[in-house]
């Protein structure tokens, strides 16, 4: 077998693994998918009137917050979710059964590749139950093609994809389970800071360069525009450039990590 | 000579100021059983790590060769020709002992009827077949330490690290463990173990190497080693202090200690060397109250080698 052929065999051994601790203990998972239904609810049902008549300027429109609102919430999905990809990465580093691998004859990338990709998987998993729960309270995307829909599916596995490397090097510097989830805390507290609650151009000026330049805006602000319809601009292109330049960043960064003495 | 399994120059590590190893040497034929026998903290654990591809050599290292292959050049060899079950137990705690074995198996490449067939087998020489199907979280100690032995055997290495596989398990666990690895090396495979037990490497070893701070202290068979050791000897107790000056009298080559009245005597401890102590009490008239004979073990070997005691050990 040629090298890509085994270190793609390895790899999906690595992915079958961890899809089976995600089977066998869902209930990380299921915590994480909590925060973004919760917040979807809470800001639609509780804040939902006030944020939308302060935002428009007019008279309270639930139907029109919801739209707003989803976008950003099913990125923000992928942030959650990829918190739980640090804790078990950090937890995976301190069981004796990652000394075995690194002493076998096998690709060494393939622990990492199996985390990532059971973690994007995870991650389609986790947009695809907020979005139901958003159809089911009313979020419907009009105008949108099916190239639109392809188009911000793809966005999101990008997405899930840049987060996910990010959150393996976080595991793997993170001594412990606790570490890991702390040191992922910016992942779901970033998108607060963006245009996922209301526009960049209703907050303080002095705030408005923070919310623009982080990835989750530019992000949000394009998978809006593919599910409602609205002005892209030049926010696919930084989107893009943003979810590129993170999983370079974040496999760099990681793979560094893993192929260094453990400790 | 025979091939060497295992040949190590100049192995040296440290960890900032701390030297954990500090030039050691190792040679290993082919097909034997090799202990490293050393206290807490000695550096066998990092020994072998490095020999196991996990961790690297320091700088200034000499040449290291595992299975024939250069360590530094070649570590991909090196692993596809070694098992290693480290200390802490390398399982999946949480899929289940059968699982376990049949990733090892995808690991190794194995076909699916074959994986399955190897699982069963090793499933089954390893006594896990009850508990094959629950998550191996929920095992005694003796028995992730057999599931970690048996995960190691799937890929059939040639050569085998144990690090300390006995520690920590209860005195059966333990003999079950012996007999595990003597049946290892009869199919030709090396074995380099490490262990705190001079009893174990005698167990087991063709050769040991006494490892005390990072240092080779000694090297040799095991009844080679117990004769750098002038351990053994023979205690008598007395409650009396007219039958311990009389016991003094009879024995004039015992070290004596007035104020507990104990007798100490060099010896190896075997049948004849107790018959000869006892024929002169019986000569003399007196009875000790109580007679231990000390056998040499770790510590005698540190004592002899390094005249320092031991501090983890006791």
């Amino acid at each position: 077998m040629s090298t890509l052929a085994l270190s793609a065999r390895d790899s999906s051994t690595m992915l079958r693994r961890n899809l089976l601790h995600a089977r066998r203990y869902p209930s990380l998972t299921l915590n994480l998918l909590l925060t973004p239904i919760m917040l979807l609810l809470l800001f639609v049902y509780i804040f939902g009137d006030a944020l939308s008549a302060g935002i428009t300027g007019g008279a309270p429109d639930r139907a029109a917050y919801i739209a707003y609102l989803v976008p950003g919430l099913l990125l923000m999905t992928v942030g959650s979710t990829v918190i739980g990809t640090a804790v078990s990465v950090s937890n995976d580093m301190t069981e004796g059964i990652i000394a075995r691998f690194r002493t076998m004859a096998i690709h060494r990338g393939s622990v990492l590749v199996g985390h990532v990709v059971g973690s994007v998987l995870q991650s389609i998993l986790s947009v695809v139950l907020v979005s139901a729960v958003a159809v089911a309270i009313g979020f419907r995307s009009t105008g949108a093609t099916p190239l639109d829909w392809a188009a911000a599916f793809g966005l999101l596995v990008l997405f899930a994809l840049a987060l996910t490397w990010i959150a393996v090097g976080m595991g793997l510097v993170s001594p412990n389970a606790e570490a890991a989830s702390n040191n992922a805390m910016p992942l779901i507290l970033l998108p607060l800071l963006s245009s996922a609650f209301v526009p960049v151009d209703a907050m303080p000026g002095w705030f408005q360069p923070i919310a623009s330049y982080q990835p989750f805006t530019p992000a949000i602000e394009t998978l809006r525009g593919l599910l409602l319809g609205g002005e892209i601009g030049h926010n696919g292109w930084l989107a893009v450039a943003w979810c590129v330049g993170l999983a370079v960043l974040g496999y760099f960064w990681s793979t560094s990590k893993f192929n260094s003495d453990p400790r | 000579m025979t091939n060497l399994a295992i040949a190590a120059n100049g192995l040296r590590k440290s960890y900032g100021d701390k030297v954990v190893l500090d030039g050691v040497d190792l040679a290993v034929p082919d097909g034997t059983i090799f202990a490293l026998l050393g206290p807490n903290g000695a550096g066998k654990t990092t020994a072998v790590k490095i020999l196991s591809t996990l961790i690297s050599p320091g700088p200034g290292s000499g040449e290291i060769r595992v299975g024939g292959h250069d360590l530094a050049a070649d570590p991909q060899a090196v692993r596809a020709e070694i098992g290693v079950t480290g200390q802490f137990s390398a399982v999946d705690g949480l899929i289940t002992g059968e699982e376990n074995m049949l990733l090892m198996a995808d690991l190794h490449h194995l076909s699916k009827p074959e994986g399955r067939r190897t699982a069963a087998d090793l499933l089954r020489r390893f006594d896990l077949v009850e508990a094959a199907s629950k998550p191996a979280s929920t095992y005694s100690g003796g028995m992730r330490r057999r599931l970690d032995i048996a995960m190691t055997l799937v890929g059939s290495p040639r050569i085998i690290f144990l690090d300390e596989p006995t520690t920590g398990l209860d005195p059966r666990s333990r003999h079950g463990m012996w007999q595990i690895i003597r049946e290892l090396v009869t199919g030709g495979v090396t074995v380099f173990l490490t262990t705190q037990y001079l009893e174990e490497a005698d167990e087991l070893a063709d050769r040991i190497a006494v490892l005390d701070d990072g240092k080779i202290a000694a090297e040799g068979t095991a009844a080679e080693l117990k004769r750098l050791i002038p351990g053994g000897h023979v205690l008598l107790r007395f409650t009396d202090p007219v039958a311990y000056q009389a016991a003094a009298l009879a024995l004039p080559d015992a070290g004596g200690d007035d104020s507990s009245l104990a007798l100490q005597l060099s010896s190896g401890g075997s049948q004849r060397e107790l018959r000869t102590v006892l024929d002169r009490l019986d000569r003399a008239g007196v009875e000790a109250d109580e007679l231990t004979v000390h056998t040499p073990d770790l510590d005698d070997v540190f004592f002899a080698l390094t005249s320092r005691p031991l501090e983890n050990v006791r």
